[in-house]
């Protein structure tokens, strides 16, 4: 009689002690805090549709007018200004960050460990406290580069190493690249054409991911390129909200939107398939 | 082809790379290969942080003085710093929570399930949605003009703002900052709530244990090093946000990050040249503290995540 006792209790137990909450407490929890987080979002765009009179796509459109031309043209600017530095920011993590990687993997392996502390030192230094030492640096590379927006990109390339970093970490695990640089090498392939023709194809989603991230990073940037008097997007965003803040939310709006997009094809690359010779 | 070749050109080479005296100029010339990132990271990573962390000690002729560092305990300051502290405390632990309690709703949906992929993807995104932006968002939402301010004016007759505008102030931050803590809390917390066994509730059933005695004994000694390690990063993460701020609060300095702008921007702050450098010195120490106790929380929290 106790052990049908027993039997019983232990399956009423294991049937209510399922880890997981009740689906109806659940749910509701996941429903309120996902409409707290669509409000603003939802208001930004509730905003950006405002006009004198009720509601319409005047800002929308007046973005594109030839006569807001003149005052726009800042922003505009700042945009392309971002961009450029985006670039510049790739350009680093593909020519610099990606063969020392490589090298130090292949050649160097007691290195790897400074390679990753060296990679997550920008996250641990907060960059407005960064910018106080890149202030001098900036002031005396610019008297040797003679390019604001190729300085700042260079210091925008150390941001966006940490995560630069991870990416390109994680597809470069996914290969037995020593095994594959030996088998060109041996056949005759030199080194930069190792690089080209089979580890830029076999990485690529990782360099992808990478690129992405940084583009990502890079068009938020603020602190930095504000203290140093550059206008990036961020910059001209602000100074435009000022005079115009409907312009400022829109541009808010599709900077989120681009960078939503850039990280879901993140996601969706960088599960890496087992498939490695797809090439 | 390149499948079929490995095999034996691993051997081949293994032993040609073994053979005698080559060891140094082998050594060498990839060596080289280092210089250009290695001298890349010393100008732009590493002379900049040694600046930041040393500038405090030195006034604008160069010579070494103790004064700025002394300003560290000024009253100001040290409000700056109490500050800053409060606000990542506060943000930090309603994060955390809230954080924890999302992963824990998350838990009664499969893992594979297109609703958990879809959090974790926003997440991911809010998470990195920080700056001015954010700003802007809440400017939209509960601005003077923002939607809810007059959605709740004139259908409930309440007033958000009955007297200051205190979205500009130091409070104005906590709902911005929560905007991207949370999320951040929920792509910490989650792969550790989910490593949690069920074989564990169902040990702790067959000996009799109750739910409150699995969570006592087990669920949350478990996690505990994971949700303080999340907490901590939040903390930081507060700790050392400045764009939002900075578009939100045009006046004043109240919290580190925007008295480093002000330090900054004006040539003298207290009567002091560098005193920028003595806060960024500040935040740097505190920052590293807060990372230490982090990667030390991480190590325990990985034994359970096998």
């Amino acid at each position: 009689m106790s052990t049908v006792k027993t039997l019983g209790s232990a399956r009423r137990v294991r049937a209510s002690h399922s880890l997981a909450p009740r689906r109806p407490f659940a749910t509701t929890v996941l429903v309120v805090i996902g409409l707290l987080f669509a409000l603003p979002l939802i208001a930004m765009v509730e905003f950006s549709l405002r006009t004198t009179t009720g509601h319409g796509l005047e800002h929308w459109t007046g973005l594109f007018d030839p006569a807001n031309e003149f005052r726009y043209r800042p922003l505009f600017g700042g945009l392309v200004e971002s961009l450029t530095l985006a670039l510049i920011a790739i350009a680093i993590v593909i020519l610099m960050l990606l063969p020392t990687t490589l090298l130090v993997r292949l050649r160097f392996p007691k290195l790897v460990r400074v390679l990753e502390f060296i990679t997550v030192i920008p996250i641990a230094i907060p960059a407005i406290a960064l910018v106080v030492g890149l202030a001098p640096v900036f002031g005396a590379s610019i008297r040797i580069i003679n390019s604001g927006t190729v300085v700042l990109g260079l210091i925008y390339g150390i941001l966006v190493l940490p995560f630069a970093a991870r990416a390109l970490d994680a597809s470069i695990r996914a290969v037995d690249v020593p095994t594959l640089v030996e088998a060109a090498r041996s056949l005759g392939a030199s080194w930069p054409r190792v690089f080209v023709r089979i580890l830029l194809p076999v990485l690529r989603r990782g360099i992808v991911a990478a690129s992405f991230i940084s583009i990502a990073v890079v068009l938020g940037e603020y602190t930095i390129a504000s203290l140093l008097n550059r206008q990036n997007l961020q910059v001209a965003i602000v100074s435009i909200s000022r005079s115009d803040p409907y312009v400022a939310v829109i541009f808010s709006l599709l900077a989120l939107a681009f960078v939503t997009v850039l990280l879901a094809v993140i996601g969706r690359i960088a599960t890496p398939k087992r498939k490695v010779f797809d090439v | 082809m390149t499948q079929t070749g490995s095999a034996p050109v691993r051997r081949l080479s293994r032993t040609s790379g073994g053979a005698g005296g080559w060891g140094s100029a082998q050594r060498l010339i990839p060596g080289l290969g280092l210089v250009p990132f290695a001298l890349y990271v010393l100008i732009f990573l590493l002379i900049p942080t040694v600046l930041a962390l040393t500038t405090g000690f030195f006034n604008r002729s160069g010579a070494f003085t103790w004064d700025n560092i002394a300003a560290l305990v000024d009253p100001t300051v040290l409000k700056t710093f109490g500050n800053s502290l409060w606000i990542s405390l506060l943000t930090a632990a309603l994060g955390a929570l809230v954080g924890a309690i999302v992963c824990y709703a998350l838990l009664s949906f499969s893992p594979t399930s297109r609703l958990r992929a879809s959090v974790e993807a926003v997440s991911s995104v809010l998470a990195q949605f920080g700056g001015v932006m954010l700003a802007f968002a809440f400017i939209a939402t509960i601005g003077v003009q923002g939607l809810l301010t007059v959605l709740l004016k004139d259908v409930f007759g309440v007033a958000l703002y009955p007297g200051e505008i205190w979205l500009y102030q130091m409070p104005g931050l906590i709902l911005p900052y929560l905007y991207f803590q949370i999320p951040l809390m929920v792509l910490t917390f989650m792969p550790a709530l989910s490593g949690l066994k069920p074989a564990w509730t169902e040990a702790n059933a067959t000996l009799g244990g109750s739910s409150w005695t699995f969570w006592r004994r087990v669920g949350i000694p478990v996690l505990a090093p994971a949700f303080a390690g999340g907490f901590l990063l939040l903390f930081a993460n507060s700790f050392s946000a400045y764009a939002t701020a900075a578009a939100l609060i045009s006046q004043g300095s109240q919290i580190v990050p925007l008295q480093i702008r002000t330090a900054l921007i004006s040539e003298t702050v207290l009567g002091r040249e560098n005193l920028a450098g003595a806060l960024a010195l500040g935040m740097i120490v505190i920052m590293i503290v807060l990372m230490l106790a982090y990667s030390a929380l991480q190590a325990r929290t990985a034994r359970w995540q096998k």
